[in-house]
Protein backbone atom coordinates (compact mmCIF):
# COMPACT_ATOMS: atom_id res chain seq x y z
CA UNK A 1 0.00 0.00 0.00
CA UNK A 2 1.23 3.49 -0.87
CA UNK A 3 -0.21 6.56 0.88
CA UNK A 4 -0.60 9.71 -1.21
CA UNK A 5 -1.69 13.06 0.19
CA UNK A 6 -3.23 15.76 -1.99
CA UNK A 7 -1.83 18.49 0.20
CA UNK A 8 -3.69 21.50 -1.27
CA UNK A 9 -6.94 19.68 -0.53
CA UNK A 10 -6.12 19.05 3.14
CA UNK A 11 -8.33 21.07 5.51
CA UNK A 12 -6.29 20.33 8.64
CA UNK A 13 -9.06 18.50 10.43
CA UNK A 14 -6.61 16.02 11.93
CA UNK A 15 -8.99 13.07 11.51
CA UNK A 16 -6.21 11.03 9.89
CA UNK A 17 -3.90 11.56 12.88
CA UNK A 18 -6.57 10.25 15.22
CA UNK A 19 -7.25 7.22 13.02
CA UNK A 20 -3.61 6.33 12.23
CA UNK A 21 -1.13 8.26 14.37
CA UNK A 22 1.72 5.99 13.22
CA UNK A 23 1.27 7.14 9.64
CA UNK A 24 -0.01 10.73 9.82
CA UNK A 25 0.86 13.88 11.69
CA UNK A 26 0.02 17.57 11.27
CA UNK A 27 2.28 20.55 10.69
CA UNK A 28 2.46 22.80 13.71
CA UNK A 29 1.78 26.09 11.96
CA UNK A 30 -1.24 25.37 9.78
CA UNK A 31 -2.29 21.83 10.73
CA UNK A 32 -1.87 20.45 7.23
CA UNK A 33 -1.31 16.70 7.29
CA UNK A 34 2.08 15.06 6.94
CA UNK A 35 2.61 11.47 5.82
CA UNK A 36 5.11 9.91 8.21
CA UNK A 37 5.19 6.54 6.49
CA UNK A 38 4.19 6.43 2.83
CA UNK A 39 4.45 2.64 2.66
CA UNK A 40 3.06 1.42 5.96
CA UNK A 41 3.28 -2.21 6.96
CA UNK A 42 0.28 -4.54 6.66
CA UNK A 43 -0.51 -4.25 10.37
CA UNK A 44 -1.36 -0.58 9.76
CA UNK A 45 -3.44 -1.00 6.63
CA UNK A 46 -6.82 -1.11 8.37
CA UNK A 47 -6.19 2.06 10.32
CA UNK A 48 -4.84 3.82 7.22
CA UNK A 49 -7.94 2.86 5.26
CA UNK A 50 -9.99 4.24 8.15
CA UNK A 51 -7.97 7.46 8.00
CA UNK A 52 -8.57 7.84 4.28
CA UNK A 53 -12.29 7.16 4.75
CA UNK A 54 -12.76 9.74 7.51
CA UNK A 55 -10.76 12.48 5.79
CA UNK A 56 -13.33 15.26 5.31
CA UNK A 57 -11.46 16.58 2.28
CA UNK A 58 -10.97 13.27 0.46
CA UNK A 59 -7.30 14.26 0.36
CA UNK A 60 -5.82 10.84 1.17
CA UNK A 61 -5.44 8.47 -1.71
CA UNK A 62 -4.36 4.88 -1.22
CA UNK A 63 -2.70 2.90 -3.96
CA UNK A 64 -3.28 -0.72 -3.04
CA UNK A 65 -1.11 -3.33 -4.66
CA UNK B 1 -28.07 -10.09 3.86
CA UNK B 2 -27.91 -10.18 0.07
CA UNK B 3 -29.41 -6.88 -1.04
CA UNK B 4 -28.46 -3.53 0.47
CA UNK B 5 -29.89 -0.29 -0.85
CA UNK B 6 -28.38 3.11 -0.02
CA UNK B 7 -30.53 6.11 -0.86
CA UNK B 8 -28.31 9.16 -1.18
CA UNK B 9 -25.03 9.19 -3.11
CA UNK B 10 -23.11 11.95 -1.40
CA UNK B 11 -20.51 11.71 1.37
CA UNK B 12 -22.58 9.60 3.79
CA UNK B 13 -23.96 7.21 1.20
CA UNK B 14 -20.58 6.71 -0.40
CA UNK B 15 -18.90 6.11 2.96
CA UNK B 16 -21.53 3.48 3.76
CA UNK B 17 -21.02 1.76 0.41
CA UNK B 18 -17.25 1.69 0.73
CA UNK B 19 -17.36 0.42 4.28
CA UNK B 20 -19.75 -2.37 3.38
CA UNK B 21 -17.39 -3.60 0.67
CA UNK B 22 -14.29 -3.12 2.81
CA UNK B 23 -15.87 -5.21 5.55
CA UNK B 24 -16.62 -8.04 3.22
CA UNK B 25 -20.19 -7.52 2.07
CA UNK B 26 -20.41 -9.25 -1.32
CA UNK B 27 -24.11 -8.98 -2.14
CA UNK B 28 -25.96 -6.55 -4.38
CA UNK B 29 -25.24 -2.93 -3.45
CA UNK B 30 -27.54 -0.32 -4.92
CA UNK B 31 -26.58 3.34 -4.56
CA UNK B 32 -29.30 5.77 -5.55
CA UNK B 33 -28.51 9.47 -6.00
CA UNK B 34 -30.89 12.27 -6.93
CA UNK B 35 -28.12 14.30 -8.56
CA UNK B 36 -26.77 13.24 -11.93
CA UNK B 37 -23.14 13.82 -10.89
CA UNK B 38 -21.04 11.06 -9.40
CA UNK B 39 -20.40 11.57 -5.65
CA UNK B 40 -18.67 14.88 -5.06
CA UNK B 41 -17.50 16.97 -2.15
CA UNK B 42 -19.57 19.92 -0.96
CA UNK B 43 -17.46 22.00 1.46
CA UNK B 44 -15.31 23.47 -1.35
CA UNK B 45 -18.44 24.74 -3.13
CA UNK B 46 -18.56 27.84 -0.92
CA UNK B 47 -14.76 28.13 -0.89
CA UNK B 48 -12.47 27.12 -3.77
CA UNK B 49 -15.23 26.56 -6.34
CA UNK B 50 -16.99 29.86 -5.70
CA UNK B 51 -13.61 31.61 -5.74
CA UNK B 52 -12.78 29.98 -9.11
CA UNK B 53 -9.62 28.50 -7.59
CA UNK B 54 -10.69 24.97 -8.46
CA UNK B 55 -12.55 23.49 -11.36
CA UNK B 56 -15.44 21.14 -10.73
CA UNK B 57 -13.45 18.00 -11.55
CA UNK B 58 -11.48 18.40 -8.34
CA UNK B 59 -14.61 17.75 -6.29
CA UNK B 60 -15.03 14.13 -7.35
CA UNK B 61 -14.86 12.03 -4.19
CA UNK B 62 -13.66 8.97 -6.10
CA UNK B 63 -12.27 8.22 -9.52
CA UNK B 64 -14.33 6.27 -12.04
CA UNK B 65 -12.03 3.28 -11.43
CA UNK B 66 -12.56 3.44 -7.67
CA UNK B 67 -16.32 3.57 -8.12
CA UNK B 68 -16.21 0.67 -10.56
CA UNK B 69 -14.22 -1.37 -8.04
CA UNK B 70 -17.12 -1.09 -5.58
CA UNK B 71 -19.26 -3.12 -8.00
CA UNK B 72 -22.30 -0.92 -7.43
CA UNK B 73 -25.73 -0.91 -8.92
CA UNK B 74 -25.26 2.86 -9.28
CA UNK B 75 -28.36 4.85 -10.13
CA UNK B 76 -27.63 8.54 -10.49
CA UNK B 77 -30.23 11.14 -11.33
CA UNK B 78 -32.81 8.87 -9.73
CA UNK B 79 -35.13 10.12 -6.98
CA UNK B 80 -36.58 7.86 -4.29
CA UNK B 81 -40.31 8.48 -3.91
CA UNK B 82 -41.49 6.08 -1.25
CA UNK B 83 -40.67 3.33 1.20
CA UNK B 84 -42.61 0.20 2.11
CA UNK B 85 -41.14 -1.10 5.36
CA UNK B 86 -43.25 -4.25 5.47
CA UNK B 87 -42.44 -5.29 1.92
CA UNK B 88 -38.87 -3.96 2.23
CA UNK B 89 -38.98 -2.01 -0.99
CA UNK B 90 -37.97 1.49 -2.07
CA UNK B 91 -40.19 3.04 -4.70
CA UNK B 92 -38.47 5.22 -7.25
CA UNK B 93 -39.86 8.26 -8.98
CA UNK B 94 -41.60 6.70 -11.97
CA UNK B 95 -42.90 3.73 -10.03
CA UNK B 96 -40.15 1.10 -10.18
CA UNK B 97 -39.41 -0.69 -6.93
CA UNK B 98 -36.11 -1.86 -5.49
CA UNK B 99 -36.14 -4.60 -2.88
CA UNK B 100 -33.72 -4.61 0.03
CA UNK B 101 -32.67 -6.67 3.01
CA UNK B 102 -30.83 -3.71 4.49
CA UNK B 103 -31.42 0.01 3.86
CA UNK B 104 -29.36 3.14 4.48
CA UNK B 105 -31.18 6.46 4.22
CA UNK B 106 -28.82 9.32 3.43
CA UNK B 107 -30.94 11.73 1.44
CA UNK B 108 -29.44 14.87 2.95
CA UNK B 109 -31.01 18.29 3.14
CA UNK B 110 -31.99 21.05 0.78
CA UNK B 111 -31.76 24.80 1.26
CA UNK B 112 -34.62 26.75 2.72
CA UNK B 113 -35.82 29.48 0.42
CA UNK B 114 -37.58 32.81 0.61
CA UNK B 115 -40.68 33.97 -1.23
CA UNK B 116 -39.90 35.48 -4.63
CA UNK B 117 -37.95 34.35 -7.67
CA UNK B 118 -34.39 34.64 -8.84
CA UNK B 119 -32.36 34.11 -5.68
CA UNK B 120 -29.40 31.78 -5.52
CA UNK B 121 -29.02 29.03 -2.96
CA UNK B 122 -25.88 26.99 -2.46
CA UNK B 123 -26.09 23.25 -2.00
CA UNK B 124 -25.15 21.60 -5.27
CA UNK B 125 -22.32 22.02 -7.74
CA UNK B 126 -24.81 23.54 -10.16
CA UNK B 127 -25.78 26.13 -7.53
CA UNK B 128 -22.15 27.10 -6.95
CA UNK B 129 -21.31 27.39 -10.63
CA UNK B 130 -24.44 29.47 -11.28
CA UNK B 131 -23.51 31.90 -8.52
CA UNK B 132 -19.86 32.19 -9.46
CA UNK B 133 -20.72 33.07 -13.04
CA UNK B 134 -22.50 36.14 -11.66
CA UNK B 135 -19.77 37.35 -9.33
CA UNK B 136 -17.40 39.99 -10.66
CA UNK B 137 -15.79 43.21 -9.41
CA UNK B 138 -18.40 45.82 -8.64
CA UNK B 139 -21.36 43.45 -8.74
CA UNK B 140 -23.68 43.89 -5.79
CA UNK B 141 -24.39 40.70 -3.86
CA UNK B 142 -26.90 40.50 -1.02
CA UNK B 143 -26.38 37.48 1.21
CA UNK B 144 -29.35 36.61 3.39
CA UNK B 145 -28.21 34.80 6.53
CA UNK B 146 -24.86 35.23 8.28
CA UNK B 147 -24.37 31.63 9.33
CA UNK B 148 -21.27 29.73 8.24
CA UNK B 149 -22.38 29.28 4.64
CA UNK B 150 -23.43 32.91 4.21
CA UNK B 151 -20.25 34.11 5.91
CA UNK B 152 -18.00 32.00 3.69
CA UNK B 153 -19.75 33.17 0.54
CA UNK B 154 -19.61 36.79 1.65
CA UNK B 155 -15.87 36.44 2.23
CA UNK B 156 -15.29 34.87 -1.18
CA UNK B 157 -17.41 37.47 -2.95
CA UNK B 158 -15.47 40.28 -1.26
CA UNK B 159 -12.26 38.63 -2.40
CA UNK B 160 -13.62 38.74 -5.95
CA UNK B 161 -14.31 42.46 -5.64
CA UNK B 162 -18.08 42.33 -5.21
CA UNK B 163 -20.02 44.84 -3.10
CA UNK B 164 -21.47 42.59 -0.41
CA UNK B 165 -24.35 43.22 1.95
CA UNK B 166 -24.80 40.55 4.61
CA UNK B 167 -28.25 40.50 6.20
CA UNK B 168 -28.89 38.72 9.48
CA UNK B 169 -32.00 38.64 11.67
CA UNK B 170 -30.11 38.05 14.93
CA UNK B 171 -28.40 40.91 16.73
CA UNK B 172 -25.10 38.99 16.60
CA UNK B 173 -24.43 36.46 13.84
CA UNK B 174 -24.01 32.87 15.06
CA UNK B 175 -24.72 33.91 18.65
CA UNK B 176 -27.26 31.12 19.11
CA UNK B 177 -24.65 28.54 18.11
CA UNK B 178 -21.36 29.97 19.37
CA UNK B 179 -22.34 32.55 21.96
CA UNK B 180 -22.42 36.32 21.61
CA UNK B 181 -18.77 37.00 22.33
CA UNK B 182 -17.39 34.59 19.76
CA UNK B 183 -20.11 35.54 17.28
CA UNK B 184 -19.16 39.18 17.61
CA UNK B 185 -15.45 38.50 17.09
CA UNK B 186 -16.11 36.48 13.95
CA UNK B 187 -18.47 39.06 12.54
CA UNK B 188 -15.96 41.87 13.03
CA UNK B 189 -13.97 40.25 10.22
CA UNK B 190 -16.80 41.05 7.81
CA UNK B 191 -16.75 44.72 8.66
CA UNK B 192 -12.97 44.92 8.50
CA UNK B 193 -13.09 43.37 5.06
CA UNK B 194 -15.63 45.84 3.76
CA UNK B 195 -18.81 43.79 3.96
CA UNK B 196 -21.89 45.81 4.87
CA UNK B 197 -23.12 43.63 7.75
CA UNK B 198 -26.65 44.52 8.80
CA UNK B 199 -27.94 42.68 11.85
CA UNK B 200 -31.41 42.59 13.35
CA UNK B 201 -33.03 42.74 9.92
CA UNK B 202 -35.58 40.31 8.56
CA UNK B 203 -35.88 39.71 4.85
CA UNK B 204 -39.41 39.04 3.70
CA UNK B 205 -38.95 38.45 -0.02
CA UNK B 206 -36.63 38.43 -2.98
CA UNK B 207 -37.51 40.92 -5.71
CA UNK B 208 -36.16 41.86 -9.14
CA UNK B 209 -34.19 44.70 -7.58
CA UNK B 210 -32.76 42.88 -4.54
CA UNK B 211 -34.44 41.93 -1.31
CA UNK B 212 -37.36 43.44 0.54
CA UNK B 213 -37.03 43.76 4.30
CA UNK B 214 -39.90 43.17 6.70
CA UNK B 215 -40.14 46.93 7.37
CA UNK B 216 -40.59 47.58 3.66
CA UNK B 217 -37.07 48.80 2.84
CA UNK B 218 -35.50 47.58 -0.37
CA UNK B 219 -31.86 46.46 -0.27
CA UNK B 220 -30.70 46.79 -3.85
CA UNK B 221 -28.57 44.00 -5.28
CA UNK B 222 -27.66 42.46 -8.61
CA UNK B 223 -27.59 38.97 -7.12
CA UNK B 224 -29.14 37.50 -3.99
CA UNK B 225 -27.89 34.44 -2.13
CA UNK B 226 -30.26 32.93 0.40
CA UNK B 227 -28.35 31.04 3.11
CA UNK B 228 -30.91 30.64 5.87
CA UNK B 229 -30.43 27.01 6.70
CA UNK B 230 -31.79 23.82 5.28
CA UNK B 231 -34.49 21.22 5.68
CA UNK B 232 -34.08 17.45 5.69
CA UNK B 233 -35.21 15.51 2.62
CA UNK B 234 -37.68 13.23 4.36
CA UNK B 235 -40.89 13.86 2.41
CA UNK B 236 -40.45 10.59 0.53
CA UNK B 237 -40.64 8.77 3.87
CA UNK B 238 -43.96 10.29 4.92
CA UNK B 239 -46.47 7.57 5.72
CA UNK B 240 -43.78 4.87 5.75
CA UNK B 241 -44.06 4.37 9.50
CA UNK B 242 -40.61 5.81 10.18
CA UNK B 243 -40.52 8.61 12.73
CA UNK B 244 -39.81 12.02 11.20
CA UNK B 245 -39.05 15.07 13.33
CA UNK B 246 -36.64 17.58 11.85
CA UNK B 247 -34.95 14.65 10.17
CA UNK B 248 -35.22 10.89 10.22
CA UNK B 249 -35.42 9.86 13.86
CA UNK B 250 -32.88 7.17 14.72
CA UNK B 251 -31.81 5.46 17.93
CA UNK B 252 -28.34 5.41 19.46
CA UNK B 253 -27.18 2.94 16.82
CA UNK B 254 -28.46 5.32 14.15
CA UNK B 255 -31.18 2.78 13.30
CA UNK B 256 -34.62 3.99 12.27
CA UNK B 257 -36.20 0.50 12.07
CA UNK B 258 -34.88 -3.07 11.95
CA UNK B 259 -32.20 -3.18 9.22
CA UNK B 260 -32.93 0.47 8.32
CA UNK B 261 -30.37 3.11 9.21
CA UNK B 262 -29.99 6.84 8.74
CA UNK B 263 -26.72 8.66 8.02
CA UNK B 264 -25.54 12.15 7.22
CA UNK B 265 -27.40 15.45 7.22
CA UNK B 266 -30.84 13.81 7.19
CA UNK B 267 -30.36 11.64 10.28
CA UNK B 268 -31.32 12.68 13.80
CA UNK B 269 -29.94 10.21 16.27
CA UNK B 270 -29.29 9.93 19.98
CA UNK B 271 -25.62 10.66 20.67
CA UNK B 272 -24.94 8.99 24.01
CA UNK B 273 -21.69 10.86 24.49
CA UNK B 274 -23.65 14.11 24.89
CA UNK B 275 -26.94 12.56 25.95
CA UNK B 276 -28.92 14.45 23.32
CA UNK B 277 -30.70 13.85 20.06
CA UNK B 278 -28.75 15.63 17.35
CA UNK B 279 -28.74 16.12 13.61
CA UNK B 280 -25.37 17.26 12.29
CA UNK B 281 -24.91 18.90 8.89
CA UNK B 282 -21.13 18.61 8.78
CA UNK B 283 -18.97 16.87 6.24
CA UNK B 284 -17.00 14.84 8.77
CA UNK B 285 -20.12 13.47 10.40
CA UNK B 286 -21.48 12.30 7.06
CA UNK B 287 -18.48 10.02 6.52
CA UNK B 288 -18.32 8.81 10.10
CA UNK B 289 -22.02 8.06 10.29
CA UNK B 290 -22.01 6.32 6.91
CA UNK B 291 -19.21 4.08 8.12
CA UNK B 292 -20.88 3.42 11.47
CA UNK B 293 -24.23 2.39 10.02
CA UNK B 294 -22.58 0.12 7.48
CA UNK B 295 -20.91 -1.76 10.32
CA UNK B 296 -24.07 -1.94 12.42
CA UNK B 297 -26.00 -3.19 9.41
CA UNK B 298 -23.49 -5.97 8.77
CA UNK B 299 -23.13 -7.03 12.42
CA UNK B 300 -26.56 -7.04 14.03
CA UNK B 301 -25.19 -9.02 16.98
CA UNK B 302 -22.36 -6.61 17.68
CA UNK B 303 -23.79 -3.15 17.05
CA UNK B 304 -22.04 -0.10 18.45
CA UNK B 305 -23.72 3.13 19.50
CA UNK B 306 -22.70 6.02 17.25
CA UNK B 307 -20.98 8.46 19.64
CA UNK B 308 -18.82 10.87 17.64
CA UNK B 309 -17.39 14.20 18.69
CA UNK B 310 -18.78 16.36 15.88
CA UNK B 311 -16.22 18.44 14.01
CA UNK B 312 -16.52 21.29 11.56
CA UNK B 313 -14.29 23.90 10.04
CA UNK B 314 -14.92 27.13 8.19
CA UNK B 315 -12.60 29.33 6.15
CA UNK B 316 -13.43 33.03 6.19
CA UNK B 317 -11.00 35.71 5.02
CA UNK B 318 -7.71 34.82 6.74
CA UNK B 319 -9.46 32.91 9.54
CA UNK B 320 -9.49 29.16 9.90
CA UNK B 321 -12.25 28.25 12.33
CA UNK B 322 -12.41 24.75 13.77
CA UNK B 323 -14.84 23.36 16.30
CA UNK B 324 -15.18 20.06 18.11
CA UNK B 325 -18.15 18.89 20.10
CA UNK B 326 -21.71 20.02 20.48
CA UNK B 327 -21.87 23.75 21.07
CA UNK B 328 -25.60 24.26 20.71
CA UNK B 329 -27.50 24.90 23.90
CA UNK B 330 -24.34 25.67 25.86
CA UNK B 331 -24.55 27.47 29.20
CA UNK B 332 -21.22 29.28 29.19
CA UNK B 333 -18.20 30.07 27.03
CA UNK B 334 -14.70 30.73 28.26
CA UNK B 335 -11.63 31.72 26.29
CA UNK B 336 -8.98 29.28 27.48
CA UNK B 337 -6.06 30.04 25.17
CA UNK B 338 -4.94 32.87 22.91
CA UNK B 339 -6.81 36.16 22.70
CA UNK B 340 -10.06 37.19 21.07
CA UNK B 341 -8.66 40.52 19.92
CA UNK B 342 -6.03 38.84 17.75
CA UNK B 343 -8.56 36.34 16.45
CA UNK B 344 -6.27 33.54 17.61
CA UNK B 345 -7.95 31.72 20.45
CA UNK B 346 -9.58 28.60 21.84
CA UNK B 347 -13.02 29.01 23.41
CA UNK B 348 -14.37 26.21 25.59
CA UNK B 349 -18.10 25.55 25.92
CA UNK B 350 -19.83 24.32 29.05
CA UNK B 351 -23.22 22.61 29.10
CA UNK B 352 -24.37 21.72 32.59
CA UNK B 353 -21.22 20.50 34.34
CA UNK B 354 -19.64 19.11 31.18
CA UNK B 355 -17.08 20.36 28.71
CA UNK B 356 -19.13 19.89 25.55
CA UNK B 357 -17.23 21.80 22.88
CA UNK B 358 -14.31 23.92 21.82
CA UNK B 359 -13.95 26.41 19.01
CA UNK B 360 -10.52 27.46 17.83
CA UNK B 361 -9.46 30.19 15.45
CA UNK B 362 -5.96 30.16 14.01
CA UNK B 363 -4.55 27.73 16.56
CA UNK B 364 -2.10 24.87 16.12
CA UNK B 365 -3.44 21.30 16.08
CA UNK B 366 -1.25 20.48 19.06
CA UNK B 367 -3.24 23.01 21.07
CA UNK B 368 -6.64 21.85 19.85
CA UNK B 369 -6.23 18.08 19.99
CA UNK B 370 -6.12 17.67 23.80
CA UNK B 371 -9.41 19.53 23.99
CA UNK B 372 -10.97 17.17 21.52
CA UNK B 373 -9.76 14.24 23.64
CA UNK B 374 -11.23 15.83 26.74
CA UNK B 375 -14.64 16.16 25.07
CA UNK B 376 -14.47 12.57 23.83
CA UNK B 377 -13.59 11.48 27.35
CA UNK B 378 -16.68 13.17 28.74
CA UNK B 379 -14.74 15.20 31.30
CA UNK B 380 -16.49 17.64 33.57
CA UNK B 381 -15.97 21.37 33.26
CA UNK B 382 -14.09 21.56 36.52
CA UNK B 383 -11.76 18.72 35.45
CA UNK B 384 -10.99 20.60 32.25
CA UNK B 385 -11.01 24.21 33.37
CA UNK B 386 -11.41 24.46 37.11
CA UNK B 387 -14.56 25.32 39.09
CA UNK B 388 -17.28 27.11 37.13
CA UNK B 389 -17.12 30.79 37.92
CA UNK B 390 -20.09 32.93 38.75
CA UNK B 391 -20.54 36.19 36.89
CA UNK B 392 -19.43 36.92 33.33
CA UNK B 393 -18.92 33.71 31.41
CA UNK B 394 -16.10 34.91 29.20
CA UNK B 395 -12.64 35.64 30.46
CA UNK B 396 -9.56 36.02 28.34
CA UNK B 397 -6.07 34.63 28.37
CA UNK B 398 -6.54 31.68 30.62
CA UNK B 399 -4.20 28.96 29.51
CA UNK B 400 -4.79 25.29 30.01
CA UNK B 401 -2.30 22.52 29.44
CA UNK B 402 -3.13 19.38 27.49
CA UNK B 403 -2.35 17.23 30.51
CA UNK B 404 -5.08 18.82 32.55
CA UNK B 405 -7.56 18.20 29.75
CA UNK B 406 -6.44 14.54 29.55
Amino acid sequence: MRVELDEPKCVAAGQCVMAAPEVFDQRDDDGVAIVLDAEPGPELHDSVREAAAVCPAAAIHLVER
Amino acid sequence: MRRIVIVGASAAGLAAAETLRREGYAGTLTLIGAEADAPYDRPPLSKQILASQWEAERLALRTAEELAALDLDLRLGVVAAGLNLAARTVRLDGGAEVAYDGLVIATGVRPRRLPGQGAHVLRTLGDALALRRRLAPGRRLAVVGAGFLGAECAAVARGLGCEVTLLEPAAVPLAHALGETVGRVLSQAHEENGVDLRTGVTVSAVTDEGVRLADGELVAADEVLVAIGSQPNTEWLAGSGLALSDGLVCDRYSAAAPDVYGAGDVARWHNELFGVSMRIEHRTNAAEQGMAVARNLLRPGDRKPFTPVPYFWSDQYDMKIQAYGYLRGHDAVEVVDGALAQRRFVAAYRTGDRLTGVLAVGMSPKVIRPWRSAIAGGVTWSQAIGPAKPGPAVTENEVMSGERAG
